[in-house]
């Protein structure tokens, strides 16, 4: 425990020294970032399943505050995160503005003469939350890993070898197929190629796809005849290790704990009603 | 000095052109490092990989290490002896990092992880790249993937290396630093390259290839 708070405490300590500096917000100090990336995928994946099954407000609003604390003790850059959060919560919106007003219920008020719903209010406010606290402890905890390490640490969670490896070779190519798709853009401009819209410009943005279809499908070939020449044989290897330190030990008690006391008062509420 | 490897008469042709390749004959020995030169798309890359078995040779005969080569299995024996590196390292490097991609081939060929991590080591010493090791390969800088490459095969202590372009778009300081390495490799070598400057440091002599045949 003295582990953690000390660490958040030298964090935080940091963060005002320099606030404004990239220095602080990629500092190897910040706890969450040196957590084991395995415990953090685990923690996030029972953090969601717990959240989705709530359904009382108040052991929602500690679900969203936590989720509240972790982003804050990340220290990710902040308008990036709330574009992020922003994002997200742009796919739910029709959905909460639509709700008062589909959910039968005691009237709480109308517009235009249809009539909002207590009960469908707190339908929505039900779902936002829920939404809110699984990505921001997804931002926290997920989106500070890197993909690579990601993937490695998937793999030693057991998850199928052949998701983590499609995952590791998306990774490994997307930015080559980048380039290879800025290059061909590229050239297209310099002989004065502009996008608009006529016949000529579909054709042309249909050779560009189809020539990096036809480029990725000849790379993927030379790929696995140079990993032929190196003895593949259909096994591959990650050697990457990862401590499960103390503070490791001490942050996925703390996660349980907060777990399951949501789940506590969810089901108090459930027998007091 | 020894025959390391022959080939006798190689043809080939991808699926509806022109044949590329029409009773190309070349001998390697122990010790030579023979440059291939040769237009554009006159079919050295293919020849290499014809070489190790990544195409099969239409008629013509393989033979290295005073044996055979002609099924699939024999070939897999082949590629442990003989390293082709490719033209391009985006190919070759596919792993996450440069020690997992080292790593590769030392454990294709049935080496513990301990002894794997030691081949690593001692590849990366050997060229000078310790500092690369735990790096990510996709942001490795042009020259560094090249060198990067170049040790994934070396790794595997072959007899005989097959580099196709090695030089390409090095710099000067890296493009030195690739020829004393050659320099120091015990290893007989094939080397394609259109770099002059490049082979008359390095190939003990060179050999031209024209209309599918080597001269």
């Amino acid at each position: 425990m003295s582990d953690i708070l000390g660490d958040a405490g030298r964090a935080k300590g940091l963060g005002r020294a320099e606030a404004n500096s990239i220095g602080a917000i990629f500092s190897h100090r910040l706890w969450i970032r040196e957590l084991d990336p395995r415990v953090r995928i685990v923690a996030v994946f029972v953090f969601s399943i717990c959240v989705v099954q709530l359904d009382k407000l108040l052991p929602l609003g500690i679900a969203f505050l936590g989720g509240l604390f972790l982003l804050l003790q990340a220290r990710m850059p902040f308008v990036t995160s709330l574009k992020r959060v922003l994002t997200v919560d742009s796919f739910i919106i029709l959905l909460l503005v639509m709700l008062p007003f589909t959910t039968p219920g005691t009237e709480m008020a109308s517009v235009f003469g249809f009539s909002a719903s207590y009960e469908g209010l707190r339908q929505a406010i039900v779902i936002l939350l829920r939404a809110n606290a699984i990505v921001m402890a997804s931002l926290a905890l997920l989106a500070t890993i890197d993909a690579v390490t990601f993937g490695q640490a998937l793999a030693k969670l057991k998850v199928p070898e052949r998701l983590v490896h499609l995952l590791l070779f998306t990774v490994r190519y997307v930015e080559v197929l980048h380039a290879e798709y800025l290059r061909l853009k590229t050239a297209m401009k310099c002989r004065g190629f502009a996008p608009g819209n006529n016949l000529h410009t579909y054709k042309s943005v249909g050779y560009l796809v189809g020539m990096l279809l036809i480029r990725s499908f000849e790379r993927s070939e030379r790929i696995l005849m140079a990993m032929k020449c190196r003895g593949f044989n259909g096994q591959f290897h990650l050697l990457k290790d990862f401590d499960y330190t103390r503070r490791d030990l001490t942050f996925s008690m703390i996660a349980c704990l907060f777990v399951l006391s949501l789940l506590a008062l969810e089901m108090l509420h459930v027998v007091a009603a | 000095m020894s025959l390391l490897l022959e080939t006798d008469k190689l043809s080939y042709a991808y699926h509806g052109s022109a044949p590329c390749l029409s009773g190309a004959s070349l001998a390697l020995e122990e010790g030579e490092r023979v440059g291939l030169v040769g237009d554009n798309g006159v079919g050295k890359s293919t020849f290499l990989q014809v070489l190790v078995g990544l195409y099969k040779s239409h008629d013509g005969r393989i033979t290295a290490f005073g044996q055979d080569f002609v099924t699939e299995e024999d070939f897999i024996q082949l590629r442990r002896r003989v390293g082709l590196v490719f033209q391009d390292p985006d190919d070759q490097l596919f792993c996450p990092t440069v020690k997992e991609d080292i790593a590769f081939g030392p454990l294709n060929l049935g080496y513990s992880r301990a002894e794997a991590d030691a081949i690593v080591e001692e590849t990366l010493a050997l060229l000078n790249l310790s500092h690369l090791k735990e790096r990510v390969t996709h942001r490795l800088s042009g020259g560094q993937k090249r060198l990067v490459a170049l040790a994934t095969v070396i790794a595997m202590k072959p007899d005989i290396l097959l580099l196709d372009e090695p030089t390409n778009d090095l710099d000067e300081k890296t493009r030195i630093r690739l020829i004393e390495i050659l320099l120091s490799l015990p290893q007989a070598m094939i080397i394609v390259s259109h770099d002059r400057a490049f082979r008359e440091k390095v190939v003990t002599r060179t050999v031209k290839m024209e209309n599918g045949q080597i001269f």
